[in-house]
């Protein structure tokens, strides 16, 4: 594994833009930020072919402080935006940063028939169970029962399962790691950006401030280690007799498939289309 | 400041996208075929849509046409999606364009004024059917003229075109795309029901002959880009993405670089740019069609296929006599105020028939100096049918 110097991350970051960001001390966005700079770093990957696309909320700030083609769009939509840049540029490196709600409430329809098309992009989904940028409220993986300032008795919703919702509608590249994992993510990110097809990552993230606070799940490090201690890598998961895995997260890659991918598909079409022209 | 004066131009052939002379044989066709040729012919070569009555033939045909053209036609999961998908395209280059009618329009709302705030060139075409919701699909209204220019929250000038035949339909598509290109902006185009499903014989120009306007690219180094530079009348270059410039896009107030601000001189700045942008320009974008209005004493002001019926009506009462004459705006906003106030001031009374319960009307209120507005003469009807000739006439007789 090749070592990133941090001189190199600095390079990706728009220092003289728009620095200091809006995340609060704690947050795991930019723990997350680094992993997928690092990744892009090390793919040595033309930064002009690079687009990154985010919707609205904490982690959809992650645009705007790196120095890539970069698209803040509206809540929930950036998928679709995504779509129309790789459908008219498949050549560019599509990479989307969404949160829960960004991707599964307000946008889970342009998610799911993304993943159902299989293009090739990447949505890095940076899970943190809440709305924070409004300030707590309750998201679809709000887990059953914590607390959110919309769900002061308790959230009665069950939560959205991200991964298995995304193998559902198709995804062809899944995958879940923490933040406390940065080794990990940045290695699935390389392989997701490599994936020919859909491909979706969630990252278990912190949200000290507002859900950890509200919930009470301590100091940011707490939350960070609660990460490790309750997450279990696919391959153990599956060795493992059930009572040991009950209520653990798993990691891991959960799907790698090879499928059509759907601008190499278009392009074929284009192909018959002309082909058949002149008949 | 507003700036209030506004001046208007007829569609001469010079400011005109399309010459008359073509080679191209006589066809006869609906409106929203001519829309979708008229797309192509003007580059479009991105489509994202939802189907939707009574727009869908536009999506049809450009998803059998694009693909020979090497062009993108995708059919997204809703409308949001569709607008999202156009602007996302043509942030990389693309000239693009979707359809939809009066419930997709709404749900696309948020997408417009997305595209308005980030400058991004895109066309809305909206055949317009009876409302609100789902109202009467396959019957013609024109109740969005007030929504296509302040159906997006928040303030976003808005280039609104309104064709009242097959041919124009075709001319204003192209009209449209240019000027999407040369505002940097969402420019739409609202087609009646009828004028969508009605055949026309056209004769459409030689590609070859189209005045076609393309983005401004940028100059200047890559580290001195500016995504919104100011310059003179506001119409500043532009990159895509993928071209090395590696500029931000975002829906939040933003600098000249696109970067998100809560600086007041900043937003400032923004604002007035998307609004000089437009009222600088208002000579460039307004066009109406003024008919029999030289020596008229009664003036009927329509638009698209209730100015059809307004001609037939002008036409009838003219062999009997009257001094009636029509003034038709093609383009709708931003509104033709000087046009109209010279109308005012000519003629002794206003007839504005429209397919709504009153929308039209209240732009000529607003440029009524008296505060009796009693020569101004509504015929209106929102329940699927169309005003007819012999509607417009019975009241033109009425005032006489």
């Amino acid at each position: 594994m090749a070592t990133i110097p941090q001189k190199v991350i600095h390079e990706y970051l728009r220092h003289d833009k728009k620095f200091p960001h809006v995340w609060c001390s704690g947050c795991s966005n930019g723990i997350v930020l680094g992993a997928i700079i690092r990744a892009i770093a090390e793919m040595q990957l033309n930064r002009d072919d690079i687009i990154m696309v985010s919707g609205i909320g904490c982690s959809s700030r992650m645009p705007v402080y790196v120095d890539f083609n970069t698209l803040h769009t509206l809540h929930g939509r950036a998928i679709a935006y995504a779509t129309g840049v790789k459908m008219y540029k498949p050549h560019m490196k599509v990479i989307v940063i969404t949160g829960d709600g960004d991707c599964t409430a307000i946008g889970g329809n342009h998610l799911i028939h993304a993943a159902r098309r299989n293009i090739d992009m990447t949505v890095i989904l940076i899970n943190n169970n809440i709305y924070g940028m409004t300030g707590g409220q309750a998201s679809p993986t709000t887990p059953h029962e914590a607390i959110a300032t919309t769900a002061p008795y308790g959230n009665i919703e069950p939560d959205f399962n991200i991964c298995e919702l995304s193998m559902g509608a198709g995804a062809t590249f899944v995958a879940r790691t923490t933040a406390f994992h940065t080794q990990e993510t940045q290695n699935y990110v390389k392989e997701a950006i490599n994936h020919p097809g859909f491909s979706i990552i969630e990252v278990i993230s912190s949200c000290p401030v507002i859900y950890g606070r509200l919930n009470k799940k301590g100091a940011p490090a707490d939350m960070l280690k609660a990460m490790r201690d309750n997450s279990i890598p696919l391959t153990a998961y599956q060795k493992l007799p059930p009572e040991q895995t009950a209520g653990k997260l798993v990691r891991g890659i959960l799907r790698q498939d090879i499928k059509p991918e759907f601008t190499a598909e278009y392009a074929k079409l284009c192909e018959r289309a002309i082909g058949g022209k002149d008949e | 400041m507003a700036v209030k004066k506004t001046k208007t131009t007829k569609p001469t052939e010079e400011n005109k996208e399309t010459p008359t002379s073509t080679n191209r044989p006589l066809r006869l066709i609906q409106g929203n075929e001519a829309v979708a040729i008229g797309a192509m012919d003007a580059g479009v070569d991105f489509f994202a849509g939802y189907p939707i009555t009574p727009s869908t033939e536009i999506a049809e045909i450009l998803s059998y046409e694009l693909p020979k053209r090497g062009g993108v036609f995708i059919q997204m999961e809703d409308e949001i999606a569709s607008i999202s998908a156009i602007t996302g395209a043509a942030l990389a280059g693309a000239k693009s364009l979707t359809a939809t009618s009066g419930p997709g329009f709404s749900l696309m709302q948020e997408g417009i004024g997305y595209a308005k705030i980030t400058e991004t060139p895109c066309v809305v075409v909206n055949v317009q059917r009876v409302g609100p919701a789902t109202g009467m699909p396959t019957s013609p209204a024109q109740g969005d003229i007030m929504q296509s220019r302040w159906g997006s929250h928040g303030d976003s000038p808005a280039i609104v075109l309104y064709p009242d035949s097959v041919k124009e339909s075709y001319e204003l598509t192209i009209r449209a795309v240019n000027l999407a290109e040369k505002y940097r902006t969402c420019v739409i185009l609202l087609l009646d029901e009828v004028i969508g499903h009605m055949r026309e014989a056209v004769a459409l120009p030689d590609v070859s002959n189209i005045r076609i306007i393309n983005r401004i690219k940028p100059t200047v180094p890559k580290h001195w880009y500016k995504h919104y530079d100011e310059n003179r009348k506001y119409l500043s270059p532009v990159a895509n993405f993928g071209e090395g410039y590696r500029f931000n896009v975002t829906g939040l107030t933003h600098d000249a670089l696109g970067f998100p601000t809560n600086k007041k001189n900043e937003a400032h700045d923004m604002m007035e740019r998307l609004r000089k942008k437009i009222t600088f320009n208002i000579r460039d974008l307004v066009q109406i069609e003024s008919r029999e209005m030289e020596d008229a004493k009664i003036a009927i002001f329509a638009a698209g296929i209730t100015a059809r019926a307004a001609k037939s009506a002008v036409a009838a009462a003219r062999k009997e006599g009257i001094p009636v004459g029509l003034l038709r705006p093609l383009t709708i906003w931003p509104f033709p105020d000087d046009a109209v106030r010279k109308m005012l001031r000519n003629v002794d009374t206003v007839i504005v028939p429209e397919l709504n319960q009153g929308q039209l009307i209240h732009e000529i209120r607003r440029l009524t100096k008296d505060k009796d507005d009693s020569d101004l003469i509504p015929i209106q009807r929102a329940d699927g049918a169309l005003i007819t000739p012999s509607d417009i006439l019975r009241v033109i007789r009425e005032v006489h």
